[in-house]
């Protein structure tokens, strides 16, 4: 049925999509900060074709080079070498991987579960709402880092261990905001029009209101995006995340830190890219919110 | 009762009730609430039943009753004939399709994520075994029917204007062919300009499908306009029951007579002769003994205070009060 409709779209009135896309792009920030992540993107889509070298490549012939605008850098390693030969850009691009992986995973799994127990939460309210809404209080008194390093602990480290550890911290989050959504939403006549017409739970939950809820779900996915980046360079700076030589920002962080005032760019380039990156994203997901939460329209 | 007589009454209710259990804090134990209590009323094919009264008076729980939103607490509620109170929730979705409901707010009571040929389909998809083209034919149909364009099919509520959601809301009322439609003051919240335009769509396709209508309503320029009986509440109980030409014209009981005279008249000759309701209606949580409206009527006597008038015919009306033919 959906489909049916959609594939008959003629010239109507500014769309939601559209109307979207005119708050957004009203508002600078979102757009340096869309473009900073596209950006980032392709890096990580064509790592391969556009890192000079490999990202575990020893060079023997070049231990802690400087970039090359500093005395005694070269071309053939634009931003320098690190303590046993690698080129730090190549290492850099290739990094961009592990962060949006790390982001797009943690937001996969803390956004799926979350939404599901907060949509039931808001549903069914009573008892099972009160269970889960106390869980999550719960796990919202830990700082979120510190609870990641307790969770990894038990887990042992690794990277996919560190995802799964800063997915659970960040659940608590989508289940409020979504169970928040959907009592507004259930107080509203066309749920109860839905129901009146014998739509069943199931239909309700997915089809009437959740669409309707995922406005603010969107703006808390992006903000937990770049939440996660930092958590996951975190764990791997604490030596409790990815693992030596994954070129991931935070272990390349910890890696080094041993250097930092022999060569500076071995340290400050991960975390300027961590910076960049985390900025932008977060940019981007203020003028999301911007566009997306009507109380803030025009 | 003109309406009453015959067997084809479409919705009939019996000692309807409904009461809600009013939370007070963890220690004190619920209060009750009675929003609905003892309403009797038969409705038949085609005819307008409207139910006015002040906020709070119950004629939204009644809405919600008569269109099965709410389980009654008491009393029986017949659906052509079928009884619907304690039926099972299986009995309960079937008669459904028999009972459609048009809300007040135009603005809350479409999905604004979807749009309008969506809204309309899905009484269908979710009661039908329509293909994805029937349906539409259904749907484009019904919005001509009710006066929409069809390049309004694919757009989405919050292009249109309250007069017109109106209309997508009546639409999709009437996607199933239901005998009766319950109105919860569905012109309110509409310009006056645009008030008497979906009156007038209600009363065309009252004629046309045969529906039968609950409309509930403060307005009583509105109920004057449309309904064939007037059922006037007041603290979930009737106070007044009857045809409108009577109603309106000799009006027995003494609150009928108060909203009657509240309603605005332009003439300053007619505006000096009112009878005007003193104060604030009782909290239904702790309503007066006797009669409920004693505290506010002009005629009040001791017998008022303690004994509840009981709904008692006089005339061709049903009247609860004690002095309604000394007032009369």
């Amino acid at each position: 049925m959906e489909a049916a409709v959609e594939s008959r779209v003629e010239e109507t009135p500014e769309t939601p999509l559209r109307e979207f896309w005119r708050y957004f792009s009203a508002n600078p920030g979102a757009l340096i900060g869309l473009g900073v992540v596209v950006f980032v993107v392709l890096l990580a889509i064509f790592a391969g074709a556009i890192a000079p070298h490999g990202p575990a490549e020893n060079h023997d012939d070049a231990f802690l080079l400087p970039p090359v605008w500093a005395e005694g850098g070269g071309w053939n390693y634009p931003l320098g070498t690190d303590a046993i030969g690698r080129d730090m850009l190549s290492r850099l691009i290739y990094g961009t991987r592990f962060s949006l992986l790390i982001g797009c995973i943690v937001v996969a799994i803390s956004m799926t579960i979350g939404v599901a127990v907060g949509l039931a939460a808001g549903f069914f309210r009573g008892t099972f709402d009160i269970l889960v809404m106390r869980l999550v209080d719960i796990v919202l008194t830990m700082p979120s880092l510190l609870l990641a390093i307790v969770l990894v602990a038990i887990l042992g480290p690794g990277l996919v261990n560190a995802m799964i550890a800063v997915s659970i911290t960040y659940l608590p989050y989508f289940v409020r905001v979504t169970r928040a959504a959907v009592i507004g939403e259930m107080a509203k006549d066309y749920v109860t029009a839905s129901r009146v017409n014998g739509a069943s739970i199931l239909r309700l939950m997915a089809i009437t209101v959740l669409p309707n809820c995922m406005a603010p779900v969107i703006v808390q996915a992006t903000l937990s995006f770049s939440s996660a980046i930092i958590d996951a360079a975190a764990l791997g700076f604490l030596g409790l995340g990815a693992q030596p030589p994954t070129p991931e920002w935070g272990t390349m962080l910890a890696d080094s830190r041993e250097f930092v005032l022999r060569a500076w760019w071995v340290v400050t380039l991960p975390g300027l890219a961590i910076l960049v990156t985390v900025l932008a994203i977060n940019l981007m997901g203020d003028g999301l919110r911007d566009a997306l939460d009507p109380r803030l329209k025009r | 009762m003109n309406t009453a007589a015959g067997a084809d009454a479409v919705i009939e209710a019996a000692g309807l009730g409904k009461v809600y259990r009013v939370s007070r804090g963890v220690f004190a134990p619920p209060m009750p609430l009675r929003a609905v209590d003892g309403v009797d009323f038969r409705l038949a094919r085609g005819c307008t039943l409207a139910v006015v009264g002040e906020s709070g008076c119950g004629k939204t729980t009644l809405a919600r009753l008569a269109s099965l939103i709410e389980r009654p607490s008491a009393g029986s509620l017949r659906l052509d004939g079928e009884e619907a109170s304690g039926a099972s929730d299986r009995r309960i979705r079937a008669l459904r399709r028999k009972v459609q409901i048009v809300f007040q707010d135009p603005y809350g009571s479409l999905n604004p994520r979807h749009k309008v040929g969506t809204i309309l389909a899905e009484p269908l998809a979710i009661n039908t075994n329509l293909g994805a083209a029937e349906r539409r034919d259904a749907v484009r149909a019904m919005m001509a029917r009710v006066g929409l364009r069809p390049e309004h099919y694919e757009r989405y509520p919050h292009m249109f204007s309250g007069g017109q959601r109106q209309r997508i809301a009546i639409a999709r009322a009437l996607m199933l062919r239901p005998d009766l439609v319950v109105a919860d003051e569905p012109v309110s919240a509409l310009d006056v300009s645009i008030q008497a335009q979906v009156l007038n769509l209600l009363m065309d396709l009252q004629r046309e499908f045969g529906l039968a209508y609950v409309f509930i309503s403060h307005a009583l320029a509105v109920v004057r306009h449309i309904a064939d009986e007037v059922m006037v509440m007041y603290l979930g109980r009737v106070a007044e029951h009857g045809p409108k030409e009577e109603v309106f014209a000799r009006p027995r009981h003494p609150y009928t007579r108060a909203l009657l005279a509240s309603t605005p008249f332009v003439d300053p000759e007619r505006r000096r002769r009112r009878e005007i309701v003193k104060g604030e209606p009782p909290s239904p949580l702790n309503p007066p003994l006797g009669c409920a409206f004693h505290t506010r009527c002009p005629h009040a006597t001791e017998r008022c205070a303690i004994e509840r008038p009981e709904p008692r015919p006089l005339g061709e009306t049903l009247v609860a009060c004690h002095h309604a033919e000394a007032i009369g």
